[in-house]
């Protein structure tokens, strides 16, 4: 089933042009690797299928299971099941990560038309996960990614992604700033939340991921477009001769 | 407060169109004629059945008022006050002399239903939710005193308090059953003379709480008093007196709301506590009077003078505000350190939002040596609002070793609103140290996208920002109410943003 179709997708900030005639597909249970140097658009397609204001855009369109997601708000994109782990997530100082999680857990369950989790089922469910990631319990009662290392920031991503179930996840440099053992926890996270229901779009510049989370597709980006298509071995090839016989291409 | 939790939760969307508490009870009062007068103030102390000393206190009041002028030196803009236009007292009338909480009129009752203020005895606080993983808290008890327009009409607890030998009345009945210490210490704090709203309280003072701890008793239960203006032009005047003698504690609540009119209600109320050697007071405040609606029409003008005075060595006074309503807000609880060694604090959370004016803060006054006071404000302005802390801090000559930190902290949510901070200092000895941080941020649109990625509404996102933003005052508040207070935080910013 195809979950994500992005077609001839046009972005500007500023009325300058940065996505320029993506298309891409996404179907149910695929592992999707985006490639590319640096800014040639990754997050910022991240930012736009998940509804980040400021961006213009100019032409295409993005469909999930079919439906436009350009019409929606970013919680109602959220509460369909589009998740983003951000490449620099935030802190929200005074919100405990606990308090934080369960707001947006029974946010999204509600509009999923799902029962909201009662506390002594949430905490339950959090702590499994938490455990499961490596990340200490008294990180879950600190403010929302206040003081976290690198690594506990992308754990923390990983730990809300396990929670809310989407059915898209996209994970924007998942691997960066992580050491190899944490490397390893987390993908060993994203790896069980694999299932054929559920796709993935994994953005990194290194195949040192992908040797963890093996991809279906490797996708080149570079200056707004997808400019080469592959399988697994794509990555191999781009981290033995770099970028550069793409850059013309483009 | 299940009640409350509940009355929240059912509340989904309103803005400040559709205020909360928005309702009114039908029943009817007894006024005093309108407008203000001699015969005014001896029409209030009759009803009340008050002593000659009372009414001469009033009539003195009254008199210095007449050669005041109302302040203008505060960030607010308003129409001049009719003083003339003003019911001055209004009583729900009594159908007879009630001796529990089982004879209050059911419409009132029905009023604090809505209200969600527990003012039956099994309704004491059940099920709080405690915060995820946080401890469970024992179920606590409060006193309830209610005051519906000028009139207190219940007053439960009074057993249990009575064993301890707490007094806690309408401040009506404390003129009455106890005079001699209404007498001793009724406008030490705030004189009469003290400024035009206070002076006009001390005339016109319908009724409040009046609160006597006595030597080395720790107070049983929180004191809590909920205020709600029903009547229409009424002026809500009240007068609360809290005495903590010498080593003795009391936390007292109060909570206040009014219905949604459109002509705009005055309210000056004057709060006055004292602690003796050694004692302490912990006073929290969550208003949320009617704040006027989206055109700025309405609302309550709520110029109201609290001030504590620690007059024992050692003694300790400590304000706790969440100030969410009113359309203009000019309030300053203050600390007198007049005992060596005390201490005052004030931790305060101001929101406005729509065309709201507030000004608010905290003055502290070191007269003796080692005092101390702490000052954390947060200001929150959305909407079309303004909102102004203004604070004094000062030692005198004498006081040595004074110290005071003062964290001024505000947000800004949209463009269109204004926070200002006004701090004044005064140190008129060399031995005082005095630290002042201020802070004006932004919610960051950043923060709000991640929020919303995580499925939650601009709305919620915002309560909770900005509920993060105020935490440092909010773990001030006593369980029950930190919980009201934060969802009233996010109800009262409703609309501010889109
Ligand atoms: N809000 C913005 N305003 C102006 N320019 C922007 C904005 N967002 C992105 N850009 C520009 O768009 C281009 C693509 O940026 P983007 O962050 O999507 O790249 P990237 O592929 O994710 O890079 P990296 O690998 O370094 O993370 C860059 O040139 C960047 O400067
Ligand atoms: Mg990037």
């Amino acid at each position: 089933m195809t979950l994500l179709e992005i077609r001839d997708l046009h972005v500007g900030v500023d009325s300058r042009e940065i996505i320029r005639g993506l298309d891409l597909m996404v179907n149910a249970g695929e592992v999707h690797a985006i490639m590319g140097p640096n800014g040639s658009g990754k997050s910022t397609l991240s930012h736009v299928i998940a509804g980040k204001p400021g961006y213009e855009v100019t032409g295409g369109q993005i469909l999930f299971r079919g439906e436009d997601l350009l019409e929606m708000e970013p919680n109602e994109r959220a509460a369909k099941g589009v998740f983003l782990a951000f490449q620099y997530p935030v802190e929200i100082p005074g919100v405990t990560t606990m308090n934080f999680l369960r707001t947006a857990l029974n946010a999204q369950r509600k509009a999923r038309g799902r029962g909201e989790f009662s506390t002594p089922e949430f905490l339950k469910k959090v702590r499994e996960v938490a455990e499961s990631l490596n990340i200490p319990r008294d990180m879950l009662k600190r403010g929302v990614n206040v003081g976290f290392s690198g690594g506990e920031k992308k754990r923390n991503e990983i730990l809300q992604m396990a929670l809310f179930e989407p059915s898209l996840c996209i994970l924007d440099e998942i691997d960066s700033g992580l050491d190899i053992d944490a490397l390893r926890i987390v993908a060993s996270g994203i790896n069980g939340l694999r299932s054929p229901e559920r796709a993935m779009i994994v953005i990194t510049h290194y195949q040192r991921l992908l040797h963890y989370i093996v991809p279906d597709y490797v996708h080149v980006m570079s200056k707004g477009r997808v400019v080469k298509s592959g399988g697994k071995e794509l990555a191999l090839e781009l981290e033995a001769c770099g970028y550069g016989q793409f850059e013309t291409a483009a | 407060m299940v009640a409350v939790q509940e009355t929240v939760e059912r509340v989904r969307r309103i803005d400040v169109d559709q205020y909360r508490y928005g309702f009114e009870t039908l029943i009817e009062s007894d006024k005093a004629p309108k407008g203000l007068s001699e015969d005014t103030v001896r029409f209030i102390s009759a009803k009340k059945n008050e002593p000659a000393w009372m009414l001469e206190w009033r009539l003195e009041a009254y008199r210095r008022w007449l050669t005041m002028t109302e302040p203008t030196w505060a960030r607010v803009d308003y129409p001049k006050i009719d003083y003339q236009d003003i019911y001055y007292y209004a009583a729900p009338k009594p159908k007879k002399t009630l001796s529990s909480t089982d004879e209050i009129d059911p419409e009132i009752l029905k009023t604090y239903e809505k209200l969600g203020i527990p003012l039956r005895e099994v309704a004491i606080l059940e099920g709080v939710e405690p915060p995820p993983g946080g401890p469970q808290t024992p179920n606590r008890k409060i006193a309830v005193d209610a005051v519906f327009d000028s009139v207190s009409v219940a007053t439960t607890f009074q057993k249990e308090l009575k064993a301890a030998g707490v007094i806690f009345m309408p401040i009506s009945e404390a003129i009455r059953e106890h005079p001699e210490l209404v007498q001793k210490y009724l406008g030490t704090v705030v004189p009469t003379s003290d400024n035009y709203f206070a002076t006009l309280n001390s005339a016109v003072f319908s009724d409040g709480s009046f609160v006597y701890v006595p030597p080395g008793v720790r107070c049983p239960m929180e004191l809590s008093t909920y205020f709600r203006i029903n009547e229409r032009n009424t002026g809500q005047f009240e007068r609360t007196l809290i005495i903590a003698d010498k080593g003795s504690y009391v936390s007292y609540l109060e909570g206040c709301t009014a219905p949604q009119r459109d002509e705009n209600q005055l309210h000056a109320a004057v709060v006055e506590l004292v602690t003796l050697d050694d004692a302490e007071i912990k006073y929290s405040t969550v208003q949320n009077w009617y704040p006027g609606n989206s055109e700025g029409k309405g609302g309550i003008y709520n110029f109201v003078t609290k001030r504590g005075d620690c007059r024992g060595k050692n003694s300790k006074i400590s304000w706790t505000q969440v100030e969410t309503g009113s359309a203009i807000t000019w309030k300053y609880p203050s600390c007198i350190l007049r005992g060596d060694n005390s201490s005052g604090e004030f931790y305060s959370i101001a929101i406005s939002n729509g065309f709201q004016q507030v000004d608010s803060g905290t003055k502290m006054i070191h007269l003796a040596k080692n005092t101390s006071s702490r000052i954390i404000s947060k200001g929150i302005a959305a909407g079309k609002s303004q909102n102004t802390y203004r604070g004094l801090v000062s030692a005198h000559r004498k006081a040595t070793g004074a110290r005071n930190y003062t964290a001024c902290d505000s947000l800004l949510i949209g463009d269109k609103c204004g926070a200002h901070t006004v701090p004044y200092v005064e140190a008129k000895n060399s031995s005082a140290t005095f630290e002042h941080e201020a802070t004006t941020s932004k919610i960051s649109e950043d923060v709000l996208f991640y929020c919303l990625q995580r499925g939650l509404s601009e709305q919620q996102a915002i309560g909770l920002v900005v509920n993060g933003f105020a935490k440092d005052v909010l773990q001030k508040l006593p369980m029950e109410f930190a919980v009201e207070a934060q969802k009233l935080i996010s109800i009262s910013l409703e609309g501010s943003v889109g």
